[in-house]
């Protein structure tokens, strides 16, 4: 029972992680490197609120996340852009992106080193024990997990209810098809790639109440976020969410059952053997 | 292409104007290398404990005119940063820059045990003595005997393991914790390296080893590991931590009332943001190194460090790196910007620094705090090979 749900706490920090990454990747079609580093913005500002403000860290998501939207919006606009009408075909723009997003994340790295300082950013917000069938489970894990679960839910509902996220599935699908039946092909990935740098800020503000981050950690966030979103299947909501919590049960259960140390064999071992067997992941389509 | 010559003459007469700047200040400035991660997964550590006392040692040295030199002039210093991005090979690279083509008088140690290591063959070809403030290691003899250049401050790892078995077993005599020890570690070369150490130490002092895992670097959930160890019912936990985990394994004991008498994590424990992080809940945590605060030179240290950089030093190789720079700045106004005399004068001379008067004896300082513990509010040092003005050791009592 403790596997399960310690399991599933972890998940839920993971989908969090992978979300963002998943519309960026999914629809928009950028392999977004720097993704990480926006976790890392966004849980800056909440410890910058928490210190400084001496108010609610989840307060900081009020100016995060429209702000992320915002400075998401304008990089995709005036950086990533030029480089999707430049490419020829989608294997073409992975490569541009994946060397703009890199050189990109350097640069973030260093502004937030100018803004932030080098040190650890590391505050205790619910850091209490929150009993579940009798065993004591941290507060802030518990919250964060709530959090992205309503946070999952509502972008399943939206994608799946909505008439615009009908059009952002279509140019998940085929971006040339969506075109053609008058869709804002553009449009749409600016959007989508705009809310997945607001949902990656706001899961940094959640993350910070229990992770200990510096200016250099997004890397480690971009690497977990990329295994799932590739293991999920790209642009697919679900997938993301099922393939995070297949890893949080996973680790914890190799972490109790087998050793701790083990954990990361695990990750990657279940990553290779979905790789194997299913190439474009668990809720990924073929490409045709 | 008007606009892109205009900016390179802009530059060009900036470049010149700093010259300019540079030599009408008279007395050329000694110039002094720094290499040490900005960024990478150490840049959070370095910004703590390394680049704050760099920045302090310069501003007191000019502020009080530059290093006194033999001949009577002043001296002011000019330091040379680099990032090397936690990365030995870029290490490498830029120590090599540093002597190469900067070609500084003097460089300062790198940041960590693997960086200084994989640092050490380019100190040494180019004849820069390398005085480590932050590498912890058990072949502290071969280093040296390889390496005339190569000065250790930090202490080795058997001292740091074998101090914490020595804790636990006179708490044990004093009947105030049992036998059962819970041990982590964190699977990398620090982790690793003690962990192999502490175990034959804490066997042959009679503890019986009830829960002894590791767990990769950068697991975002070690709630496992508390509930494993706790599930051993153990009477002290230690743990062979970095910085992230020692504050994800502390938040995770106190979620779950770990209940034992001495708590120990190592890396970060000195930390002020862990003491801030915890509060009072910290009373009686033990974790590596400790310093002796309330001597006059370490009041006036601690002081200067909060005036000068805007936050607190460390309570543990803050200290240490500091006074190995003042190492560096005695020998220069003893015997000059001779490399090889300066090296040589640091294997012999007497310093006075911020941790007391200190004697190199084989290259490397043998007398260093290797256990501390927060008592009200302040990391004490409660266990050291020979130093004096340690706390007695106390119980930790709940959360």
């Amino acid at each position: 029972m403790d596997i399960l749900i310690t399991g599933l706490l972890l998940g839920a920090t993971y989908s969090l992680i992978a979300m963002g990454l998943n519309l960026q990747y999914g629809v928009a079609r950028i392999m977004n490197l720097a993704n990480g580093e926006m976790l890392v913005a966004g849980a800056f500002a909440a410890f910058w609120v928490y210190t400084a403000q001496s108010a609610n860290p989840f307060a900081a998501a009020l100016f995060v996340v429209p702000g992320a939207f915002v400075l998401n919006w304008l990089i995709y606009r005036y950086l990533l852009r030029p480089l999707v009408r430049r490419a020829k075909n989608r294997g073409m723009l992975e490569v541009d992106t994946i060397l703009a997003t890199f050189g990109m994340s350097f640069a973030f790295v260093g502004i937030m080193l100018l803004a932030f300082g080098g040190g650890y950013f590391t505050y205790s917000y619910l850091a209490e024990p929150f009993p579940i069938f009798g065993s004591p489970f941290g507060l802030n894990r518990v919250v964060a997990s709530l959090i992205a679960a309503v946070i999952c839910g509502l972008l399943y509902v939206w994608i799946h209810g909505t008439r615009t996220g009908m059009a952002i599935r279509a140019v998940a699908v085929d971006p040339a098809a969506a075109g053609l039946v008058a869709i804002d092909v553009p449009r749409m990935s600016a959007l989508s790639f705009a809310l997945g740098g607001a949902v990656t800020a706001a899961g940094g503000i959640v993350l910070s109440t229990f992770l200990t981050m510096d200016a250099s950690v997004g890397v480690v966030f971009t690497m977990k976020a990329l295994i799932i979103v590739i293991m999920g299947g790209v642009g697919d909501v679900r997938g993301t969410i099922i393939a995070s919590l297949i890893l949080g049960l996973a680790e914890t259960a190799v972490a109790t059952l087998v050793d701790p140390g083990m954990t990361l064999a695990a990750a990657y071992l279940l990553f290779v053997l979905v790789l194997l067997f299913r190439p474009q992941g668990l809720f990924g389509r073929r490409a045709s | 292409m008007r606009r892109r010559t205009a900016l390179r003459l802009a530059a060009a007469a900036a470049v010149s104007s700093a010259f300019s700047i540079g030599t009408a200040l008279g007395a050329d400035p000694i110039r002094i290398g720094a290499v040490a991660p900005k960024t990478g997964p150490l840049a959070a550590g370095a910004a703590i404990t390394h680049w704050p006392n760099v920045q302090l040692w310069a501003h007191q040295v000019n502020e009080r005119g530059g290093l006194r030199m033999k001949d009577g002039s002043r001296r002011k210093v000019e330091i040379i940063e680099y990032d090397d991005r936690t990365n030995p090979g870029e290490t490498i690279k830029a120590v090599e820059r540093l002597a190469t083509q900067d070609k500084v008088d003097f460089i300062l140690a790198p940041y960590s045990t693997g960086l200084n290591v994989a640092a050490a063959p380019v100190y040494a070809k180019h004849g820069y003595p390398q005085i480590t403030a932050t590498s912890i290691t058990d072949k502290i003899p071969e280093l040296t005997k390889r390496y005339s250049s190569i000065f250790f401050a930090l202490g080795s790892t058997t001292a740091l393991a074998g101090s914490v078995a020595d804790i636990l077993s006179k708490l044990r005599a004093e009947k105030k914790i049992g036998n059962r020890v819970a041990m982590v570690n964190v699977a990398d070369a620090f982790g690793i390296e003690l962990a192999e150490v502490a175990r034959p130490v804490l066997k042959k002092a009679g503890f019986e080893i009830v829960y002894d895992r590791s767990y990769p670097l950068g697991t975002q959930d070690l709630s496992p590991i508390v509930k494993g160890a706790k599930a051993a019912n153990p009477d002290a936990f230690v743990a062979w931590s970095y910085p992230p985990d020692t504050f994800a394994l502390t938040e995770q004991a106190k979620i779950e009332n770990l209940d034992v008498k001495a708590f120990y994590t190592a890396v970060a424990t000195a930390f002020p943001a862990y003491g801030g992080k915890f509060g009072k809940s910290v009373n009686g945590h033990l974790g590596a190194g400790g310093v002796n605060p309330d001597t006059p030179e370490m009041k006036a240290y601690f002081a200067a460090h909060q005036k000068v950089t805007g936050k607190p030093a460390d309570f543990w190789a803050s200290a240490v790196t500091y006074a190995t720079l003042q190492v560096l700045e005695q020998s220069i106004e003893a015997v000059g910007t001779d490399r090889k005399a300066v090296t040589e004068h640091i294997k012999k001379g007497t310093f006075q620094t911020v941790m007391g008067p200190w004697r190199f004896s084989n290259q490397s300082i043998d007398k260093f705090w290797t256990v501390g513990q927060w008592q009200d509010g302040v990391f004490y040092g409660v266990a050291s090979t020979g130093l004096s003005g340690a706390k007695p050791v106390i119980t930790k009592t709940g959360w």
